[in-house]
């Protein structure tokens, strides 16, 4: 069992090497980039900024070099933790990084607790009562929420809390608590701030992963071991949750990674509408100014959120089903 | 037509278990084995209702794109400032569809400008009259259209005008144009490769196998999104809207093509060990054939239900990309950039005809994700 983990996470480390090539070499087809924005700068600032610092900056970025070896500067500062210098943000790319990705780590965790939390309980409800009114309104509320970009309810959300609600949503506090030390009212400012997003962030998983529980649970609950459960005279609540049920999740455990890239994407273009400092909006600024180090240190850490996930997910499905199990 | 009504019958007897009954039942007055594989699906297909509806729907999409400029009634380019952010009209009747004359009035204290409506004296709507000059179907000059208000008149826009007074109806159905074949062309391209590259890794196995899932792994292993805006950024933003469009398709592919490859290499593994391509292969069948007339046609259907499922995704994906900036762009049309005039909060609430494109998007995005479920379970019954 060890052994499996420790091979999962050597197999995680080669892919997220594979990503972090694959991403570089990409950021860098562009031509330009913030280094050379910020060395014309520093030229032009002419006097007051010796020509050794210019040099120094070409030579530390290889501003001429091909791609594979300002990607091995990198890369090798990575391994050290040291990421390089963000030239649109002025402050090495750790400390833009860090604190965005903690936002977001936690954001995508809440939302796919959020998308198991409603989605389990909805989707036995319209598996077991299919084709009436109920089932058909989940089903209607799905087929929208699968099919509207997140971006637009966002807008829509954000709209309406400012019509109707009269409170501005945008950010992560509200102007009182921007520059105060950190108290409980600061915390709950912060949360009256997070829980909008974070239900637009969780809206396109929850509704597909009640469509993915709904017909899993219909299908089991069609096996025979069910139907001799009923016939055994087990009480129908026990027959749903703890013989179908179970059965039902193996699905939902396996998608869980492709549900965490929608809500890592979802997560990114939703904090930009709500104005969030995630990794997703760094991610979006630092590519248009082509800030190399920070969108491919966003990317890798993104990568690596979703091979933990994974991992993360195949181990939680060996745990619900023996049948997984090595 | 009996053979519909025999269909309904069986429809009734199987109890909606949508799988082989009801086809069997239909063919009852003729010999056993005579309706084709494809015929059953369709059967199938059609007992979806949400489905043809989907189709019905989404044709009637792509044939107003297609007719866009016959069906708009202003030129989508024309910038008019007369008819800044101006309100959809009001449609009445006299006599015939009308609508009320609206005149801008700017006022001189605050510098905005309001319209004036005045219902008393409607101006008659003309049918095939005429308007901006256009190629029907770019081939034929014209310059009729399905209804405009008569010249000299105000203007008829269905959904409002934009920033720069541009009609929204009419660029709203020449977006069309844009997006709904962005993220088809997009998922074509996609399933050639993943059809190509999912067949050789199953059937090749071994060393070319390992290499082709670690490609895709690394690929799944970037957040969708963020992956489609980083190849998105690297596009220049000044080259030409037809360069632009056909490399989005190409990023669009770039991505979607790894998930689709993964699945037909399952259908593909699954089959190469079934005893009748050992049977080929004991007949003396070089791979070519076994992989041609085999293996592909036997996956055929599964590879297009997977990738009838794949195109909400790319769609959402140009919307997005567009509305974000690193999309298509402005002077193109699209969606995504129409959307982008709707970013700011206080616009929307001022006039929020603005957001009327993202109707057309949900639509297209809902009806093609039916469709898809639609044909998965006419294809694929048993998944």
């Amino acid at each position: 069992m060890i052994l499996y983990i420790l091979r999962r996470l050597g197999y995680g480390v080669i892919t997220l090497f594979l990503v972090s090539l694959l991403t570089f070499f990409i950021i860098e087809l562009a031509p330009g980039s913030a280094v050379d924005s910020e060395i014309d700068r520093l030229r032009a600032m002419g006097s007051t900024v010796s020509t050794e610092q210019v040099e120094a900056l070409e030579e530390q970025y290889g501003v001429n070099d091909p791609w594979i070896v300002k990607y091995g500067k990198w890369a090798g500062g990575l391994i050290q933790g040291d990421f390089g210098m963000s030239f649109a943000y002025r402050q090495p790319v750790s400390e833009v990084i860090w604190s965005r990705f903690g936002l977001s780590v936690a954001l995508a965790l809440c939302a796919t607790i959020v998308a198991w939390g409603i989605a389990i309980p909805v989707g036995v409800y319209s598996a077991t009562h299919r084709y009436t009114l109920g089932d058909n309104l989940i089903s209607l509320i799905q087929f929208i929420g699968v099919a509207i970009p997140e971006f637009l309810l966002a807008l829509v959300v954000l709209v309406a809390a400012v019509q109707f609600g009269g409170i501005d949503v945008g950010g992560l506090f509200s102007n009182e608590y921007r520059n105060a030390p950190w108290s409980l009212d600061k915390v709950l400012d912060m949360l009256a701030h997070l829980w909008m997003p974070l239900l637009v962030i969780s809206v396109a998983s929850t509704a597909w992963l009640t469509r993915v529980m709904r017909a899993n649970l219909f299908d089991v609950l069609g096996q025979q071991y069910v139907q001799t459960a009923r016939a055994k005279g087990v009480a129908e609540r026990k027959v749903i949750w703890k013989h179908a049920v179970r059965n039902a999740l193996h699905p939902l455990v396996m998608t869980l990674g492709a549900t965490l890239s929608v809500i890592i994407g979802g997560e990114a273009v939703v904090s930009i509408i709500f104005n969030l400092p995630t990794t997703g909006q760094a991610l979006l600024t630092s590519l248009i100014v082509k800030d190399t180090y920070v969108a491919a240190t966003l990317l890798v850490m993104l990568a690596a959120l979703l091979i933990i996930g994974n991992i993360l997910s195949d181990l939680l499905l060996m745990w619900v089903d023996p049948r997984a199990r090595i | 037509m009996s053979t519909a009504q025999v269909t309904g019958a069986g429809l009734d007897e199987s109890t909606g278990s949508g799988t082989e009954p009801p086809a069997a039942a239909a063919i009852i007055d003729s010999k056993v084995g005579e309706v084709s594989q494809t015929q059953l699906m369709y059967r199938r297909f059609k007992q979806s209702k949400l489905a043809v509806v989907s189709l019905f729907i989404l044709g009637l999409l792509y044939l107003s794109a297609l007719l866009a400029p016959f069906l708009a009634p202003n030129d989508p380019v024309q910038v008019d400032q007369a008819y800044k952010y101006a309100s959809p009209s009001s449609l009445t009747w006299s006599g015939g569809p009308a609508m009320c004359t609206v005149t801008q009035e700017i006022d001189p204290v605050n510098i905005s400008t309001t319209y004036v409506k005045d219902c008393s004296n409607p101006i008659k709507l003309q049918f095939f009259g005429k308007g901006f000059e256009y190629k029907f179907l770019g081939l034929i000059p014209a310059d009729r259209h399905l209804i405009v208000a008569p010249e000299g008149e105000s203007k008829l826009l269905f959904f409002g005008a934009d920033g720069n007074g541009r009609d929204i109806f009419a660029r709203t159905i020449y977006g069309g144009r844009v997006s709904l074949t962005i993220g088809l062309l997009g998922v074509a391209i996609a399933t050639v490769l993943g059809s190509i590259m999912g067949t050789w890794s199953g059937y090749a196995g071994g060393v070319t196998d390992n290499l082709i899932q670690r490609l895709i792994e690394v690929i799944m292993s970037i957040p969708t999104l963020p992956l489609w805006a980083t190849m998105a950024a690297v596009l220049s933003p000044d080259m030409s809207v037809t360069k632009r469009y056909f490399l989005m398709t190409l990023i669009l592919a770039l991505v979607a093509w790894a998930g689709l490859a993964r699945q037909v290499r399952g259908k593909v593994m699954g089959y190469a060990k079934s005893d009748y391509v050992s049977a080929a292969k004991s007949a003396g069948a070089k791979s070519p054939r076994i992989i041609l007339t085999h293996l592909l046609p036997n996956s055929a259907s599964h590879i297009v239900a997977v990738s009838m499922l794949a195109i909400p995704a790319t769609i959402i994906a140009e919307t997005t990309l567009s509305f974000l900036g690193i999309g298509m762009l402005e002077p193109a049309i699209s969606w995504g950039v129409l959307l982008k005039d709707a970013q700011r909060i206080d616009v929307i609430q001022q006039y929020p005809w603005v957001l009327l494109p993202a109707v057309f998007v949900i639509i297209a995005v809902a009806c093609f994700q039916l469709l898809g479920d639609g044909v998965r379970d006419a294809v694929d019954p048993y998944s």
